[in-house]
């Protein structure tokens, strides 16, 4: 039994019935409005109760479960109602799922996320929806149960409930939509029960996509879907030098075009200035259809003037990391345990590995689109995004309306990966309809975005370790020189500069008594952001290999190693809030995962096996890959993956987003980067940065998903880390070449 | 579906001389449409856009993505690479037209298996599926491999399990 606090109460206390028995009892006159206009159409005009912020329910026992965080593929739009439907004690089949926008709400004048927080994609998430969307859905339950207990005269302790209905002692049923409306009267306690997990009869069970059935007949609308009475098209031509302006443009032979109503331009933000606000200078085309605003787009021929001259290019980034490791300057201490320079002294052995991982791009499918309506009193903002409160607060800014009359609604993204934790597409939409008067939405290419992303760091990784006698690891030191994850905003100085480079609690800190971290910060003038795990996509990649080369150095099994590091089961790490990494819970699953890839039997034919493991949020994950060479191609035979992301919500989401992950890991491992020349990033459109297609993929990722009693922690950014440099440990037993470059594929047949 | 003969054959024609000059007809989904506008257009935003037929998305504009991909007289087709001068005369089938009443054996696998992330691509996708399964009902290994859309978030395992389950529904469907 568990009563954690939640912040969706003060939400129950304001649920009332309305005096003329409105249908869908609301928050109040706009909430119920933009309540309403999500609801499925089918259910318009049915009598709906509304028990707490999330949960609806019809008369005849239909139930309506909002989901609260923009889905972009991580299922949450499955995962959160299914634990909503738990704690109300619901079948599945029951519920319908609607999305709801984002829930700013005031109490007592000051801000208060009606719906708690909304972001759905960081690590804290999956663990928050744990409990305070349980919460949610207890809460309804128990209004539902003392409505009966009132009804049938008899104590509320006497009742259980199942499937939708209030049972008693004598197995007297009452449906919840009978009870719906009463219960909706209610003032909601302060404390309920939840569920025994043994108690679960949906948590922990597959469940499909919630909207599935829509998608599938191209009836989902995504943000660049919308469109709103009145709308124009907007395409936008951007500055390619980073904090650059533009100088002119052929704005008549844009206007040219039939079908184009106008042409605006707008100011770009530069390097170290606040976020919310559009990344570059621009020039937007407003059209009444797309096709039109991109054929005047492309008559503009605008003239942009850089900020300053600069022959920045990746390759010289790269050099000058090289040169920062090589330098005498030690850079930012980011940890030091022990007394590494002793444990040098007493070294049997010493290896050392320099590695390197390049820019990344999110290379979304659906590139930013924003629908948005201004008006004198109110606003709407259509646009997949991950950081809605922070959209609120732009567009508050940006418009100058109260953050109550912002109405956003969360369509479901075509991917994330981080890019959609920027606003900076909202702003220039924001901007752009203001200067036009009119309804706007606002559509992005491919091309835009990849010339205009927030890029996942740029690193160079220099790691030795000492050994002794018995060839264990004594000492161990990682130094990293990279462009910081913060280049612009506030967050610039309240995070530090290894953020989004190297974990200063990553594996094996913690767990070798002489160790040392440290930072030299690279300054680039390129936008850097989230890209999945971000810096544990570098961290894993080095530390994983770097391993499997001590293990080839003195001998060893890798997997023997690994496990003779994390050593017995505790818990290191844990401080301010981060979970640490469990040392058992890793060791488990690397135990797993190299009985899946049969790591102990002797590969003959050319083929070779790779491991690695990574521990990241409080999860643990672990790849394997059999593979052969084909010519100059990799084939992947096997797939292995081993994950502990906490508890399971939906073992068949779980599993496909895994796989899905490792697909995606092995892509960008084996073919992505992002070069720059001349301060500009050389990749145009997809054919020159390859997603992978069918072809490559293997036919199979083997999932295999651990039980676990901890917290929920998102699977697909933890499943990625471990790709990288299981590849390419399999690329080195099977061809043994060493490749410490990502991507790999390039620098393998460079190499060979 | 579209690439039947005798549903193209049933479809109203009006007369050439009816028609003002530069207009364009093409057929989707079954019906007749016309275009008056300007025929470089490619056919995504005649969907998208005048359509309103947003199902069929779009995503890279080089047809690399497959993200527009619809059935042009039965073949799968990028429709961002498709001019409607070239579209015109042909039967087109975009995702909303697969089954106007319950699902293709393509949208079940694909329901069934749980193929959906993001789900972006996924109309193209099962378009391109469609084309396949409707001319091979028993798709070997390398036909799968040859559809070339892209899944940026790497459904590709489930795909190809779909595709194969899709078959099979397809094969018990013809008598």
């Amino acid at each position: 039994m568990t009563t954690p606090r939640d912040p969706s109460r003060r939400h129950f206390l304001r649920v009332a019935v309305s005096a003329g028995g409105a249908l869908v009892i609301g928050l109040g006159g706009r909430h119920a409005a933009a309540a309403e206009s999500s609801l499925p159409s089918e259910l318009i005009g049915d009598e709906l109760m509304r028990l707490g912020p999330f949960v609806m329910i019809e008369r005849d026992n239909r139930v309506v479960i909002g989901a609260r965080a923009c889905e972009v593929g991580q299922g949450v739009r499955t995962s959160g109602p299914m634990l909503v439907a738990e704690e109300l004690d619901v079948d599945w089949s029951q519920v319908r799922v609607i999305q709801l926008g984002y829930g700013y709400d005031e109490v007592d004048g000051r801000p208060d996320d009606r719906y708690g927080a909304q972001s759905g994609g960081l690590p804290a998430d999956a663990a928050r929806d744990w409990s305070d969307l349980r919460m949610a859905g207890a809460r309804a339950r128990a209004l539902l149960l003392r409505s009966a207990a009132d009804v049938w005269q008899v104590p509320v302790e006497s009742l259980r409930t199942q499937s939708g209905y209030v049972i008693d002692g004598s197995d007297r049923r009452l449906s919840y939509g009978a009870l719906a409306r009463s219960a909706a009267s209610l003032q909601p306690a302060d404390a309920v029960t939840l569920k025994e997990p043994a108690d679960f009869r949906l948590v922990g069970k597959p469940a499909r996509t919630s909207d599935a059935a829509d998608i599938v007949r191209g009836r989902t609308r995504y943000a660049s879907d919308e469109f709103l009475t009145g709308m124009l098209v907007a395409v936008v031509a951007r500055c390619p030098h980073p904090g650059g302006t533009l100088e002119g443009a052929d704005e008549a032979a844009a206007r040219k075009v039939p079908g184009v109503r106008d042409v605006v331009r707008f100011d770009g933000s530069a390097s170290g200035v606040s976020p919310l606000a559009p990344l570059a200078a621009g020039i937007a085309v407003l059209a009444d259809t797309t096709w039109a605003a991109l054929e005047a787009r492309a008559r503009l021929a605008p003239t942009w003037k850089p900020a300053e001259a600069t022959s920045e290019s990746s390759a010289r980034l790269v050099a000058r990391a090289h040169e920062r490791l090589d330098g005498e300057d030690a850079g930012l201490v980011v940890r030091k345990d022990g007394d590494l320079a002793a444990s040098r002294k007493r070294a049997r052995h010493q290896v050392k590995a320099r590695y390197e991982l390049p820019f990344l791009a999110h290379a979304m499918l659906e590139a930013p689109a924003v629908a948005v309506e201004l008006r004198q009193d109110g606003a709407v903002v259509i646009a997949a995004v991950q950081d809605p409160d922070a959209t609120s607060r732009l567009v508050s800014d940006l418009t100058g309306l109260p953050r109550g009359a912002i109405d956003i609604r969360l369509p479901r993204g075509g991917g994330s990966f981080g890019r959609r934790l920027a606003n900076d597409f909202v702003a220039e939409a924001i901007i752009i309809a203001k200067l036009a008067g009119k309804p706007v939405r606002l559509m992005w290419t491919q091309a835009d975005d990849l010339g205009h992303d927030f890029l996942r760091p740029l690193s160079v990784h220099a790691l030795s370790a000492t050994l002794d006698r018995g060839n264990r690891i004594a000492g161990w030191s990682h130094d990293c020189a990279g462009t910081p994850r913060n280049d612009r905003g506030k967050s610039q100085d309240s995070v530090p500069a290894w953020d989004g480079c190297l974990d200063a609690d990553a594996f094996p800190a913690g767990l070798v008594a002489h160790f040392e971290q440290h930072f030299h910060p690279l300054d680039s003038t390129l936008p850097r952001g989230a890209w999945r795990a971000t810096a544990d996509t570098a961290q894993a990649f080095a530390t994983q290999c770097f391993i499997d080369e001590i293990a080839f150095e003195v001998r060893r099994d890798a997997v023997a190693l690994r496990l003779e590091l994390l050593g017995e089961a505790r818990v290191v790490g844990a401080n301010g809030g981060a979970p640490g990494l469990d040392t058992a819970r890793m060791a488990s699953v690397l135990k797993r995962c190299a009985e899946a890839i049969q790591w102990n039997s002797r590969r003959r034919d050319g083929r070779g096996v790779g491991i690695a493991c990574h521990a990241w949020a409080g999860g643990c994950v672990a790849h394997a890959f059999e593979t052969a060479m084909d010519g100059d191609r990799l084939r992947i035979e096997r797939a292995v993956c081993v994950i502990d992301a906490g508890r399971v919500v939906n073992p068949l989401g779980l599993e496909g987003e895994v796989a899905a992950a490792t697909v995606d890991g092995i892509a960008t491992a084996l073919h992505l980067a992002i070069t720059t020349r001349d301060g500009q990033v050389q990749q145009r459109n997809l054919q020159d940065y390859r997603i992978m297609a069918m072809a490559q993929a293997p036919a199979r990722v083997e999932v295999h998903i651990v039980e676990s009693a901890s917290d929920p922690v998102p699977a697909g950014d933890l499943a990625f880390n471990s790709v990288a440099p299981a590849l390419a440990n399999a690329i080195f037993a099977t061809t043994t070449v060493r490749v410490r470059k990502l991507p790999l594929m390039p620098e393998l047949l460079r190499m060979l | 579906m579209q690439d039947n003969p005798e549903t193209r054959a049933a479809l109203p024609v009006l007369p050439a001389r009816a028609l003002p000059a530069g207009t364009l007809q093409l057929t989707i989904n079954g019906k007749p449409f016309y275009h008056r506008g300007d025929p470089a257009m490619p056919l995504v935003w005649y969907l998208r856009d005048t359509l309103r037929l947003t199902g069929t998305k779009f995503a890279c504009e080089g047809g690399c993505s497959g993200a527009c991909t619809v059935l042009v007289d039965g073949k799968a087709s990028a429709s961002c690479r498709l001019a409607m001068l070239d579209a015109a005369g042909h039967a087109i089938t975009t995702i909303e037209g697969l089954d106007a009443n319950g699902l293709h054996p393509v949208q079940q696998a694909w329901i069934e298996l749980d193929v959906i992330q993001c789900g972006y691509c996924q109309a193209g996708q099962i378009m391109a599926a469609v084309a396949l399964v409707e001319r091979t009902p028993n798709p070997a290994e390398s036909d799968i491999a040859a559809i070339g859309n892209l899944c940026r978030c790497g459904t590709y395992p489930h795909i190809r399990a779909a595709i194969l389950r899709a078959s099979e529904l397809v094969r018990a469907r013809k008598p």
